[in-house]
């Protein structure tokens, strides 16, 4: 891992071969209009990344969270946040939480521009997957949190303290973990999926839906081809399961490929099993009488988590250390996790757990144990071109 | 066509009294939102569209190098997705055409009373959120739906099949989304047919087919160019339809374009693609244009 420094100053070279791109433009083009919009870029990227935002925490009582759908304790019946609306009233804190994160790579286009000329996000956390977390820190696009306003960060997993994209957590913090695997319909499928042949067995041909999440899917599909996804694997493994998918779905296996939305599917009988993630199957079956069930495949699933970050634009970072420090709290993490699902990183929250609810507190899928932890894989890091490369070559096989 | 030959007559009279500068002052301020909102971004976009990634190969990080081959790639990359994009915009607009005509038609001569409601029936569904609406079709087009149903019990569809994740269920919800766009031309020139031409038409002998053919169609083809066109354009960029009521055998270049932007972050694959499309909308249209010869009739 190259230091955050070098990297940033990478980064100020960028934007200067941005910025004399656009003027060569506007010289070009001989619009004054244009003229004048390039010279409001050059003016505010001039000072951008070269020095972080200002932390006005002291001031501004606001926290500003972008997050994912359903990814935290909510009463419907109140339309409230309870550790949330606890939080604020016991820090005096203002906080704007978004469920704004719906696919990383969207949630990335968004707001690339403005990271990219240093103009604020409208967010002080943000929650992205580990893969896109090591995008953010690797092109500066984090702040560093400081451990004093977060002391309960020595609450996190061991397995989680130490991460490859962020060495020692210096720039995040787990928000929560998962696991992919099958889900499926237990009054259409009794038997149960457990292997991949299970999921693509002909009765099915389809009503499978498997996730955008190329890592996810790739994950699984290339465990049942025998492949450890956490090393270096070739990109001719990597092709193998490109093949496995593009055949799946063009003999017409498979009905779509995409991200959360597979719950709605599942409900309306459209598609009967899934590749899709724990948490949401066991939402799905607390909220229809437990007609839905996640396994994780016998060849092995995928662990992803997401993470919370401070970007570099934010004005808020003390108070959003507020809050993480908040979320690290075991009997806050409890709370969170009994209504959430997925896997809780926070140490100590399982036996807060036994106090709301027992037999969540047993959940494998909440509180894994190390027989449960082996057979899932973090899929390995890939180089940015590597990246690139992958992702085509998923995106075209699943039609784009 | 009319709107912009009438402006140009006022100004013409402006000029006459007051100083020549005044219209050219007029038109600052759309010719600034012009340069602003349209123009730039083209440039921006045509830029983007010839450049290559850095030596660093980070994602999303780009340079100039004035690789005009992009656009060679980009096409050969999706072929497919844009022949398909094409072909369900026409059928989609051939079939809003087949369904709006009668409707529109009914609404200028026939509905009496009842005009207004009928209209604000046309317009009434974008008062909800074009996703929501297509959200809706994957319901009324589901397994489970009203219209699967029926088709079971008819025996057209065998138990196994169903509607949605299908060609047909992209083209359907096209056709019903963009359908007030064909809608609401149609009946503003139709609506403006004088009513003594279909009267001379009927002095004259003409039954009602020949009154409709010779008489009637011909002066409503402005309105039919017009939301032939305001559904063809923007059909063949839509992604929507086919992420939400497609599968991956029935994607259009819309969504290559998304999935180039936001999945690999390809910007200049995605710029090209976009281009190109609008190069092909662009001459599609001006050919139809010419043939349909609006010219005078608009």
């Amino acid at each position: 891992m190259p230091n955050k420094e070098s990297l940033s100053q990478e980064t100020r070279s960028l934007i200067k071969a941005q910025i004399s791109r656009r003027g060569v433009l506007a010289g070009a083009g001989g619009l004054g209009a244009v003229g004048l919009l390039a010279a409001c870029g050059t003016k505010s990227s001039g000072s951008a990344q070269s020095d972080v935002a200002v932390d006005v925490s002291d001031t501004e009582k606001l926290a500003r969270w972008a997050n994912w759908t359903l990814y935290l304790d909510y009463d419907s019946d109140a339309n409230k946040y309870p550790t949330l609306d606890a939080l604020k009233a016991s820090s005096g804190l203002d906080i704007t939480y978004k469920e704004d994160v719906d696919d990383n790579n969207t949630f990335y286009g968004k707001v690339a521009g403005q990271l990219k000329l240093g103009k604020d996000i409208g967010y002080d956390i943000v929650t992205l997957t580990d893969w896109m977390a090591g995008r953010w820190i690797r092109l500066g696009y984090t702040q560093a949190i400081d451990e004093a306003n977060v002391p309960n960060k020595v609450n996190i997993l061991p397995a989680l303290a130490n991460v490859g994209f962020d060495p020692g957590r210096t720039n995040s913090l787990t928000w929560q973990t998962g696991f992919a695997g099958f889900g499926w319909n237990k009054e259409k499928l009794p038997k149960g999926v457990h292997t991949l042949d299970d999921l693509f067995a002909p009765a099915n041909k389809g009503r499978i839906e498997v996730l955008s999440e190329m890592r996810d899917t790739m994950g699984i599909i290339m465990q049942y081809q025998g492949v450890d996804i956490s090393g270096s694997f070739t990109e001719d493994q990597f092709m193998n399961a490109i093949d496995f998918l593009e055949k799946k779905i063009s003999d017409g296996f498979i009905r779509q490929v995409k991200g959360n939305s597979y719950k709605e599917d599942l409900i309306s009988g459209d598609a009967i099993a899934v590749i899709g993630w724990s948490g949401d199957v066991f939402q799905l079956a607390t909220e229809n009488n437990g007609k839905f069930e996640f396994a994780v495949p016998e060849s092995g699933g995928t662990l992803w988590s997401d993470n919370m970050m401070i970007p570099s634009t934010s004005t808020h970072k003390k108070n959003a250390e507020t809050v993480m420090n908040y979320y690290y709290d075991p009997a806050v993490a409890a709370q969170v996790a009994a209504y959430v699902n997925y896997v809780c990183p926070v140490q100590g929250a399982q036996a807060e757990m036994e106090k709301i609810d027992p037999v969540l507190a047993a959940s494998p899928f909440i509180f894994p144990d190390d027989a449960a932890l082996s057979k899932v894989k973090v899929f390995a890091a890939l180089s940015p071109a590597d990246e690139t490369k992958y992702q085509s070559a998923f995106q075209k096989a699943t039609g784009n | 066509m009319a709107f912009v030959a009438t402006a140009a007559k006022k100004s013409s009279i402006v000029r006459g009294i007051k100083r020549p500068s005044t219209p050219y002052l007029l038109l600052l301020p759309g010719l600034a939102w012009l340069a602003f909102f349209f123009i730039y971004p083209l440039i921006n976009l045509a830029s983007t569209s010839t450049q290559t990634p850095t030596d660093s190969g980070e994602i999303g990080s780009y340079v100039q190098t004035f690789r005009f081959a992009n656009y060679i790639d980009a096409i050969s990359g999706a072929r497919d997705q844009f022949a398909r994009s094409i072909v369900y915009a026409l059928i989609a607009t051939l079939l809003a055409l087949a369904i709006s005509y009668p409707l529109a038609y009914a609404i200028a001569f026939k509905s009496g009373k009842w005009k207004n409601l009928l209209l604000v029936l046309v317009v009434a569904p974008f008062f909800t959120s074009f996703l929501l609406r297509t959200i809706a079709w994957k319901q009324i087009l589901g397994n489970e739906g009203p219209v699967v149903t029926v088709l079971r019990w008819l025996h057209i569809l065998s138990p196994q099949t169903g509607l949605t994740a299908s060609a047909f269920a992209v083209v359907t919800g096209m056709t019903y989304n963009f359908l007030p766009f064909m809608t609401l031309p149609l009946y503003a020139s139709l609506e403006r047919i004088d009513p003594r031409t279909l009267e001379a038409a009927g002095d004259l002998y003409a039954n009602a087919i020949t009154t409709f053919r010779k008489v009637t169609f011909p002066l409503s083809l402005p309105g039919v160019v017009a939301g032939t066109l305001l559904t063809f354009i923007p059909a063949a960029g839509d992604y929507i339809n086919a992420t939400l009521l497609g599968n991956p055998k029935t994607k259009m270049i819309g969504n290559v374009i998304e999935s180039r932007f936001f999945e690999i972050v390809d910007y200049p694959t995605a710029a090209a693609l976009s281009f190109l499309l609008m190069a092909a909308i662009l001459i599609l249209v001006m050919v139809y244009v010419r043939r349909a010869g609006t010219d005078e009739l608009v």
